[in-house]
């Protein structure tokens, strides 16, 4: 296996490939980071490429080997997204307000990573403070989806998704509040998880909306999904709504079969709004899993229509709070002069913030205001706890829910950006799974228009192990998920 | 319900956001299409519902009473915008 | 104030818990730091950071509502309060607002009739502090210091039911002891730990509706509480008889100048957008807690307040004295409970002499220089009459000066009382022949000589003669011929 072609594996292929002595870590970072040279500036994945720490922590990797002492993903290179705090480095969030914010500290997901060897190769770059489904927000640019690079690899991590899809990253982190990393992943032909909430720690991870995001992964494989997963998953004493929950060996839950699992379709999921070429390459995935024992069964769940407004009261209303803290005052942006505090806070805020942070914390702070409370965050919240239940009523049936990710393949940059509704529509089908908390996977199953399309699975709570699985199975029977776009080959 | 520019205006100084001249008409533009857009929540029967505190229902936990945290001063002001003597600056404010 | 006016009063007061660390985040809570050095990531809001709920905030909180008789909510859940303030680093505070901690509880204080009254607690809840700001000598400048941001806040909520300033400073002492008695706050008022918002409105007497009210903020001595409440209900009892309204408003009190006057407000309005924090989840709170809880509450003022008068006899205006501070209840029960003189008479003594010896060196009575059972020893002198009251006086002084016990002083200065009979008939046969004059006199009637005589003797035994003695063996002696 010469150097050019070390790009080509997944994690597990690589981390093998270590063991026996293939390669070395610097010899695998090396020639990521070129890759990296050779190909970001038209695809603007990165905001930060961490070359010397990389070669730093290989080395040491690759020392560690040699005497014996090996973690799990012992020099095995990873991508950041530009969400998660890392000591010493550039934390941006994709924004200006962040634009020189070095983090004094990393965040639980970062140490655990790095805890098991993982070398950062650098942050990507993500729809700034993660909202939007395009990554067209970031202060920094534009992401480009290697498929087509005048289409949009999906948001909010689209640095992520595009940079494992075109083969200058094997894996990277990603977070998922509404199909952040679900939605990318499936337009950019790549495997991204999405676990159940409480799972993973949010402690490190810059919020915009506490009760919905979660840390996840972009990857080539389940199988990948599943050993970064083991990793990043478990209790964290920094973080309230971290579960405590006992952490499965998902690497060793992959080889369950088809048999015998349950297949819940949403009718309504399969409606006119769904391109006809997405259809057609999802009802095809689902009868692959049919051919290998799977059932398919009708679900309902009344309530999901209400999943895009629901998720667009709440999401706002936590994040124009949560990014109160960005005032200029102890980090971040602050605006020349202020004449007086009212000042400082707007102007710097109004400067360091996008169009859609800002349509976004005004919608937040209006739901949330006086006379509007009841009908807006109360009743989305009582409405979210409708959704919640229909899920958990079709999970006594089934055991996971198929569907479509996203109702299109990628759209073309620029498209979407005028009508705030029609991009918010592009997370119809993940949604639901944040507003109850559900663990989603979302895996390459065809093409449309030669755009990536993915299948999307929803478990119920800590069902991880049975997404993953059947994931794998599907990707042993299938070669989608190994298809490369032209010219990253 | 679409809103008007005072409400926007009253939302903005609400939410310290200074949004220029020249782009007010497009945020209640595109606002008030938000806010009509998650008005159909009102369509939901939500009656006896109780709204949801934590997608998984859990407690919160306690921590034990101990300090854990030394003094960074230093390495956190690295990031600060304005300080004088450890102290964080701020315009004057007059009470 | 006319009788015509009814003034309603409502305290919120807050108190910091004596916890070790923040509310929220290990960071340290200790007084007097250099600014922010005990201010960490959690504490400063930065990006990321997450909340996690310090378990002994809970158990305080449990302990003050069980000691006024409240309701500890087996559920509870914070919420975020927004606004923007530069001491308000994530501009939210999280405190709670549905659903508090506590709620519905009670205390009494005695009235200015001296009738006991009931002043109920709707809530108390739990809340971060902010931090500080400094204005002066920075210029164009404010500084702020997040040390304080992140201390661990009660907030207690009275019903208005307070009458006047007066009961109003009652409620706010009575809650100054407990909270000091259950050992979860120092009710320090100079640094910050203890502090009062007053709501203040007034009605035509015999008027059920409520008056428009404004609140005089950050009270913090219970001088000021009283004084700022009596300018505020002037004030508006002016306002309203000039024919004008009440402006709902938020006041300062300047001690300066004595005077309440509007606050520049915080922020252009007061919409907090109150919702549950999504970084915490509700605290549930067991039966078995709220018991565990309950067999650490130490004996309440009211109750120790009860049982010295029925223990030890004593005044009730004399116990409440003493069971306002726990360690001056505990200095006069060691006191009583080993003199063998009745407890009125050790009460006297602390709460006079003691007290009065204590405040000349501004002292508190921890750092006290005569011990508990060295006092009873003075006092049991006095009861077997080793001593006049007027010499144990002399010993009291030479005690606290360090000379040792009540015996010891006695010995070494001679000081005990004659009380030999014989040894006083002698002096007093001394004194009546060596003033035949007044003895002549007193027998032809002038019986108010008496006291010169005494005073003679007393100045012959240098003060040590026993008085009554003295007085019985003068009056036999003299009567005769």
């Amino acid at each position: 296996m010469s150097s050019s072609d070390l790009h080509t594996q997944g994690l597990a292929q690589l981390a093998q490939g270590l063991e026996q002595g293939d390669f070395t870590s610097v010899e695998l970072v090396q020639a990521l980071l070129g890759r990296i040279d050779a190909h970001d500036k038209e695809l603007n994945a990165f905001v930060t490429v961490t070359a010397d720490a990389a070669l730093q922590a290989a080395e040491k990797s690759d020392q560690l080997r040699r005497k014996g002492e090996n973690g799990v993903l012992n020099g095995l290179p990873i991508v950041h997204k530009d969400i998660f705090c890392t000591r010493g480095v550039l934390t941006t969030c994709g924004s200006k307000m962040l634009e020189n914010f070095v983090s004094p500290y990393d965040a639980t997901v970062v140490e655990r990573l790095a805890g098991a060897g993982a070398v950062m190769l650098g942050k990507t770059n993500m729809d700034e403070f993660a909202m939007g489904s395009s990554n067209e927000t970031s202060y920094f640019g534009p992401v480009k989806n290697p498929w087509d690079l005048e289409c949009s690899p999906g948001g909010s991590s689209g640095g992520s998704a595009a940079s494992v899809a075109a083969r200058i990253a094997p894996a990277a982190t990603g977070t998922d509040t509404g199909g952040s990393i679900r939605q990318p992943a499936a337009l950019t032909g790549t495997t991204g998880l999405k676990p159940t909430y409480g799972r993973v720690s949010r402690y490190g991870m810059i919020a915009f909306a506490s009760s919905l995001d979660q840390a996840g992964v972009i990857t080539r494989s389940a199988e990948d999904a599943a050993l970064l997963l083991g990793v990043m998953a478990g209790f964290d004493e920094r973080d309230s709504t971290s579960i405590n929950h006992p952490v499965p060996d998902y690497v060793a839950g992959l080889d369950r079969s088809l048999k015998g699992l349950r297949v819940g379709i949403v009718r309504q999921h399969f409606d006119a709004g769904l391109d006809e070429a997405t259809g057609k390459a999802v009802r095809e995935a689902l009868a692959v899993l049919e051919a290998q024992g799977a059932s398919l069964t009708e679900v309902d769940l009344p309530n999901l229509d209400l999943s895009v407004p629901t998720y667009y009261v709440v999401a706002p209303a936590e994040c124009s709070s949560n990014l109160s803290r960005f005032d200029g005052v102890r980090f971040g942006h602050r605006a020349e002069n202020p004449e007086d505090l009212l000042d400082l806070y707007c102007r710097s805020r109004g400067e360091g913030f996008g169009a859609e942070v800002k349509r976004r914390i005004l919608t937040g702070t209006y739901v949330l205001s006086a006379g509007y409370y009841d009908a807006y965050y109360l009743k989305a919240q009582q409405v979210r706890q409708l959704i919640a239940d229909d899920f958990r009523k079709a999970f006594a049936d089934v055991d996971v829910i198929a569907g479509p990710t996203a109702p299109a393949p990628a759209f073309r940059l620029g498209d979407k950006t005028d009508d705030p509704i029609t991009m918010y529509l592009n997370d119809i089908y993940t949604i639901g799974a944040n507003l109850a908390g559900l663990p989603g996977i979302s895996i390459p199953c065809g093409f449309a228009s030669e755009l990536p399309v993915g299948l999307h699975l929803v478990g119920p709570h800590f069902g991880e192990e049975r997404l993953l699985s059947t994931a794998h199975q599907y990707q042993q029977l299938t070669d989608w998920h190994t298809r490369c776009p032209e010219g990253y080959a | 319900m679409s809103l008007d520019k005072d409400q926007v205006q009253h939302i903005a100084v609400l939410a310290r956001l200074r949004v220029a001249d020249e782009e007010i008409a497009d945020t209640v533009d595109k606002l008030s299409r938000i806010v009509d857009f998650v008005d159909q929540l009102s369509q939901a029967d939500t009656a006896d519902v109780v709204p949801m505190a934590h997608p998984l229902d859990a407690a919160q936990r306690l921590r034990p009473d101990v300090v854990t945290e030394a003094d960074r001063r230093n390495e956190f002001q690295e990031n600060a915008p304005a300080v004088s003597d450890g102290l964080y600056l701020v315009p004057k404010v007059i009470e | 104030m006319s009788a015509a006016w009814e003034v309603v009063i409502g305290l919120e007061i807050h108190t910091q818990l004596a916890t070790q660390s923040k509310i929220f985040s290990g960071a340290s809570t200790a007084y007097g730091a250099e600014p922010n050095t005990q201010a960490c990531l959690v504490d400063l809001g930065y990006p990321g950071v997450l909340p996690v709920l310090n378990e002994d905030v809970v158990r305080m909180a449990c302990k003050f509502g069980l000691a006024v008789n409240a309701t500890v909510a087996p559920r509870s859940v914070f919420a975020r309060k927004n606004y923007f303030y530069p001491d308000l680093p994530k501009g939210y505070q999280i405190s709670q607002y549905e659903l508090p901690i506590v709620e519905h509880g009670e205390l009494f204080i005695t009235d200015e009739e001296g009738n006991e009254k009931r002043i109920g607690i709707t809530r108390a809840h739990l809340e971060e502090d902010a931090g500080k700001s400094i204005h002066e000598g920075l210029d164009r400048y404010s500084g702020i210091d997040l040390n304080r941001a992140g201390t661990p806040l009660l907030e207690i909520v009275s019903e208005p039911d307070l009458r006047s300033a007066k009961e109003a400073v009652a409620y706010m002492r009575k809650i100054h002891t407990i909270v000091r008695y259950l050992g979860i706050s120092d009710g320090n008022m100079q640094e910050g730990s203890f502090r009062c918002d007053a709501n203040v409105s007034v009605r035509p007497r015999g008027e059920n509706a409520f008056g428009t009210r404004t609140e005089i903020k950050n009270l913090n001595s219970f001088r000021f509480v009283e004084r700022a409440i009596n300018f505020e209900v002037e004030r508006q009892i002016d306002v309203l008889e000039d024919g004008g309204a009440v402006v709902q408003e938020t006041r300062l009190y300047d001690s300066g100048r004595d005077e309440t006057r509007p606050m520049r407000s915080k922020e252009e309005a007061n919409d907090y957008r109150y919702f549950p924090d999504p970084d915490l989840l509700p605290v549930e709170i067991s039966g078995a807690f709220v018991e565990s809880v309950r067999e650490t509450l130490p004996e309440l003022p009211d109750e120790k307040r009860r049982r010295f008068i029925d223990d030890y006899a004593i005044r009730q205006d004399d116990a409440a004295i003493l069971t306002v501070n726990q360690a001056t209840a505990d200095y006069f029960e060691e006191a009583a409970a080993s003199a063998e003189a009745p407890g009125q008479v050790v009460a006297n003594w602390v709460i006079g002499d003691l007290s009065g010896a204590l405040n000349k060196e501004g002292l508190e009575i921890e750092a006290c220089r005569i011990s508990a059972s060295d006092l009873a020893g003075l006092v049991n002198r006095i009861h077997d009459k080793t001593i006049s009251g007027k010499i144990a006086k002399e010993v009291f002084e030479a005690m606290w000066a360090g000379e040792g016990s009540a015996d010891a002083v006695i010995e070494a200065r001679g000081l005990k009382q004659i009380t030999d009979t014989s040894a006083i008939e002698a002096i007093v046969d001394k004194v009546i022949a060596a003033n035949p004059g007044q003895a002549e006199e007193y027998r032809a009637g002038k019986e108010k000589l008496i006291g010169f005589f005494v005073g003679q003797v007393m100045k012959e035994t240098g003060g040590k003669a026993n008085p009554g003695q003295v007085n019985e063996i003068l009056r036999t002696r003299l009567s005769k011929s």
